[in-house]
């Protein structure tokens, strides 16, 4: 800092943060320890024009240091949330959050579980109304944590079914834990937000108990109701209910469609492409020749052998049929400037060779159809192949060959 | 009674009082000058001067507290500090004699003791805090909010009103909390008129005494051992005996949240002098510590500058008449004198004395450097032990000196960000918030406590010993980081006989001097205007004095224009070429 003469409480506190600030970034808990003891003493002003005050900072930052701090132990992190709890009655269910979630981080599900249930048991005037919120919240993980319950006592019973005994005890005990659970996730889930975890739970339970109507209204709520946030998950979860549940093609398509218009590059596009290219449907091929494309316009797909399989094999389809190629040219048409250099580089053909054979072989075929038999990629690869004396690799380079004329086409 | 000091003639202890307040020797029946202090700066309850009007007092309260008045507060707030100077090794006569008359007199002057309380003023026991009940309803009292409004504090214990007015509903019929019986008072007095005591203005009077003593401690160095703690200010009230209550109002005269600032102290002191109708002050010689003579060889010292430049020193000075005793002594109630400001004023010497010999324009001062490493490397040893010390190089002195500065600049920056501004005495608005407040600081404790813990060995350390000096440069280092017998030869010729400088230019400062009444400032210092190395010269002093460094700017400009709009002597020859 410069030369700040005029120094006065506020500024050497705003300096101190800062020092904290530089020591937590750069990891050192010991010296952004030192400096916390200083700041503390602003807790005695009262900060209540400002938008983060001491008490907020000092939680915060406490918590950090502790959690890290190689000394520091988990009976004293304990004991510094409590203290915070009682530091600002606003907070105080934030507080408790933040606190089960490390008990959560620590493996303590018995101390956490304690701790939701207290603070669930909290009323404080109209404080209560006021943390409405964060009150779900805290019931939601309570439920999450007897899911997990239950979930243990399911188990237990399964291993006892298989020797052929069943313990009513746990059974009692284990729907018990559904129905606490239930209630909680149930409620949450009805609110706008991301609840992944929430929701897969109590799609989970459902299924257990065989209620397949609510867990499918469930997850269409969760995917399809504009109010919740676009969430790329709900699609797959209601796509993998779907599955489980052996539904027909069309709906398992419908519900990926979106997923692909959310998100081009999501894992599942592979299945997707599966199923469209095995459509009757001349737009659902259309379709799936559309996602395979995008998503191989990602740069976490470019290894991917299964993608560039689906790929070769559709473009392998319709060059053989010699119907629709123009599908093909308007794929390729906002591909052909970047594609190139993106997949089909020399380098690219080489160290695919190296790496994976299959891979490069698929990635030759498409090369070899798009680019013609003269570019790099398809020359090095079908030459290596032939030298190496693998047939399919000579029967890729007859066919490559033959059809040369199409990329003819595409490329005019 | 107190007095054990031998008697001058008899050498007996056997003192006795005359009618007029003197001590006499009963032995001998030798009179003193010394007169009692007729203030006993140890506080006992009612010992206060009988001419404060009767009023209601009451001698004790239900909790064990007092009635007092904020001088009172002052006063001991007063002594400790002077104590602490004299600790310091401050003469032993600022605290009896010096500073006591100077207190004395200003109670007098304004009217708070030692006179006749003007008619009709009566000094009401206000509503204390533990009789909050009783709601006076009187449309006159200004509001707890108003009062809390007033004075310049940086509106800290304004928000403190949070806790107050969580305790009471704040109305314009609020009883006004104080501790002090004219707390509210106080705050409420035109200031103008009475120039009411505040925390600063303690200091001001002691930098008054030490001026009349002419002790050779500066006013920066003054506040700077106040920011070390070696001089009480921050949570001198905690040093109040249990019986006066602090609570209330009494927070926002006492508790300070900021450091004093120069300026503020500086010219307080200044109002002070004239208030209290003080003659002329002792002479400042050319023997004192606060000349600039003097005060320059120890800024060249510590700047790790050749003393080589005393002499060019003490020529500025005495061309431009800054070291006249007239100039230097402080005649207060002169409006037209400038007031002269000891520190800066040697900094500002020196500053020009650089600008004189090295131009400091970034670009000939490094020139010179090169050609003085030259010749250092051509000289042998020998050589340069017999010419009086090697070349002085500009860009060596400029590394080790910034290097230091670098690695003290940053522990002061630290220090600052790890100040702890409270005590353990708890400070509360009223009885009420009391308990909260406790609660906060048993809370703040037992944080520190845990955080304290985690911090590995590094314990707060303990407060450096005052010392004058904040960096130090030894010969005996073999390094060469000392540069004080450093010569300047490589700088200077000979003409017609006298030394002067080769170099030829000098660029001032402004042009024209602003006007001070108007904007507060002779000159305006916006950094991208100068040259790097003098914002780095500006930069050293402005640490060493811990001031802006536009003070500093503002006195070299003054300096500059005095010396160059006279007449140049033929002993300092060069041409000025006016540059911007």
């Amino acid at each position: 800092s410069s030369n700040e003469h005029k120094l006065n409480f506020k500024k050497s506190k705003e300096a101190c943060l800062s020092y904290i600030q530089d020591a937590l970034l750069q990891k050192q808990w010991k010296r952004a320890a030192e400096f916390l003891t200083c700041y503390v003493e602003s807790l005695e002003k009262d900060y209540s024009r400002e938008h983060i005050g001491p008490s907020e900072m000092i939680w915060r930052i406490g918590t950090e240091i502790l959690w890290h701090h190689s000394q520091s132990s988990m009976k004293e992190f304990n004991c510094f949330m409590e203290q915070m709890k009682t530091l600002g009655v606003k907070r105080y269910l934030k507080v408790c959050l933040e606190h089960v979630f490390h008990l959560l981080c620590n493996g303590q599900i018995d101390e956490a579980y304690q701790n939701l249930s207290l603070a669930e048991s909290w009323r404080f005037g109209e404080q209560t109304a006021i943390q409405d919120k964060e009150m779900k919240l805290i019931q939601a993980y309570r439920g999450l944590l007897d899911y997990y319950s239950w979930s243990k006592q399911k188990n237990v019973l399964l291993e006892h079914g298989e020797d052929g005994f069943s313990d009513l005890a746990v059974e009692q005990e284990m729907h018990g834990y559904f129905r606490k659970a239930a209630v909680n996730l149930k409620e949450i889930i009805k609110i706008p937000g991301v609840w992944d975890i929430f929701v897969k739970c109590y799609v989970d339970l459902l299924e257990f108990y065989g209620d397949h109507n609510e867990a499918r209204q469930v997850l269409n709520e969760y995917a399809y109701n504009s109010k919740f946030p676009a969430n790329p998950n709900a699609h797959v979860y209601l796509y993998q209910f779907l599955k489980r549940q052996g539904e027909s093609k069309k709906s398992l398509i419908s519900a990926l469609k979106i997923l692909h218009d959310i998100v081009p590059s999501h894992e599942l596009m592979i299945d997707f492409n599966t199923m469209l290219q095995k459509s009757k449907k001349r737009k659902k091929r259309r379709l799936g020749l559309e996602v395979i494309f995008a998503a191989l316009d990602y740069a976490g797909w470019k290894e991917n052998a299964k993608a560039w399989r689906c790929l070769a094999r559709q473009v392998k389809q319709i060059v053989i049929s010699e119907k629709h190629l123009d599908w093909i040219k308007q794929e390729w048409n906002s591909r052909k400037d970047w594609w190139p250099a993106f997949h089909f580089s020399r380098y690219l053909a080489k160290r695919d060779w190296q790496e994976n054979k299959s891979l490069s072989y698929e990635k030759a075929l498409v090369a070899g159809i798009l680019l013609g038999k003269d570019c790099k990629y398809f020359k090095y690869v079908s030459h290596q192949g032939c030298k190496a004396q693998l047939k399919r690799f000579r029967m890729l380079k007859k066919f490559v060959n033959r059809h040369n004329p199409v990329y003819l086409r595409i490329s005019g | 009674r107190d007095f054990n000091e031998r008697c001058a003639q008899c050498s007996e202890v056997n003192w006795g009082l005359t009618d007029g307040g003197r001590f006499y020797c009963r032995s001998c029946h030798n009179v003193t000058e010394r007169t009692r202090e007729v203030v006993n700066t140890d506080f006992i309850t009612n010992s206060r001067v009988q001419t404060i009007s009767k009023g209601l007092r009451k001698q004790e309260k239900n909790d064990g507290g007092c009635e007092w008045y904020i001088c009172e507060g002052f006063q001991l707030v007063l002594k400790k500090q002077v104590e602490a100077l004299e600790a310091l090794g401050v003469c032993p006569q600022m605290k009896d004699e010096i500073l006591c008359n100077f207190w004395r007199c200003y109670l007098q002057k304004s009217k708070q003791a030692y006179c006749k309380r003007p008619a009709g003023e009566t000094v009401k026991a206000l509503s204390v805090c533990e009789s909050s009940t009783d709601v006076d309803s009187d449309p006159e009292r200004p509001s707890l909010l108003h009062l809390l409004s007033l004075s310049e504090s940086e509106g800290d214990l304004q928000t403190d009103c949070s806790f107050a007015s969580s305790v009471s509903k704040v109305s314009e019929s609020t009883s006004v909390y104080s501790g002090s019986v004219d707390g509210s008072l106080y705050l409420m007095k035109n200031q103008k008129e009475k120039l009411s005591m505040t925390m600063p203005m303690t200091l001001s009077f002691c930098y008054m005494a030490l001026l009349w003593v002419r002790e050779p401690i500066t006013l920066s160095e003054l506040l700077r051992f106040v920011v070390e703690g070696h001089i009480p200010y921050l949570n001198v009230f905690q040093h109040f005996p249990e019986k006066m209550k602090l609570c209330g109002l009494d927070l926002k005269i006492f508790c300070v949240e900021s450091w004093p600032v120069y300026e503020e102290v500086f010219n307080k002191m200044h109002e002070l002098a004239a208030f209290l109708d003080l003659p002329r002050f002792p002479d400042i010689t050319e023997s004192c510590f606060l000349h600039p003579d003097m005060l320059c060889m120890k800024y060249l010292m510590e700047a790790n500058l050749p003393d080589e430049l005393h002499n060019w020193t003490c020529r500025v000075v005495k061309k431009i008449g800054v070291g006249e005793v007239d100039f230097l002594t402080l005649m207060p109630g002169n409006k037209s004198a400038r007031k002269v400001k000891y520190d800066v004023l040697a900094a500002a010497v020196i500053v020009v004395v650089l600008k004189l010999l090295f131009l400091l324009d970034d670009h000939y001062e490094w020139l010179l450097s090169e050609l003085a490493e030259e010749r250092n490397k051509n000289d042998t040893e020998v050589c340069i032990f017999y010419s009086g010390g090697p070349y002085f190089e500009f860009k060596k002195w400029y590394e080790v000196v910034k290097h230091s500065l670098d690695v003290e600049q940053k522990k002061l920056d630290e220090e600052r960000a790890k100040y702890l501004w409270r005590c353990e005495k708890p400070l509360f608005y009223s009885v009420k918030n009391k308990s909260k407040v406790l609660k906060r600081r048993q809370m703040v404790v037992n944080l520190q406590n845990q955080f304290g813990k985690l911090s590995g060995s590094v314990q707060r350390a303990e407060k450096p010993n005052p010392s004058s000096f904040q960096l130090s440069w030894s010969e005996e280092n073999k390094d060469g980081s000392c540069f004080h017998g450093h010569s300047l030869k490589g700088i200077l010729q000979e003409k017609c006989g006298l030394l002067t400088v080769m170099n030829p230019d000098y660029w001032l400062c402004t042009v024209k001097l602003c006007n001070e009444k108007l904007c507060g400032h002779l000159a305006h210092y916006r950094e991208v205007e100068f040259p790097q190395s003098y914002h780095f010269v500006l930069g050293l002093f402005s640490f060493l004095l811990r001031i802006q460094p536009s003070y500093i700017h503002d006195e070299v400009c003054m300096i500059e224009h005095k010396l160059f709009n006279k007449k140049l002597c033929k002993k300092l020859k060069y041409n000025t070429v006016l540059r911007k």
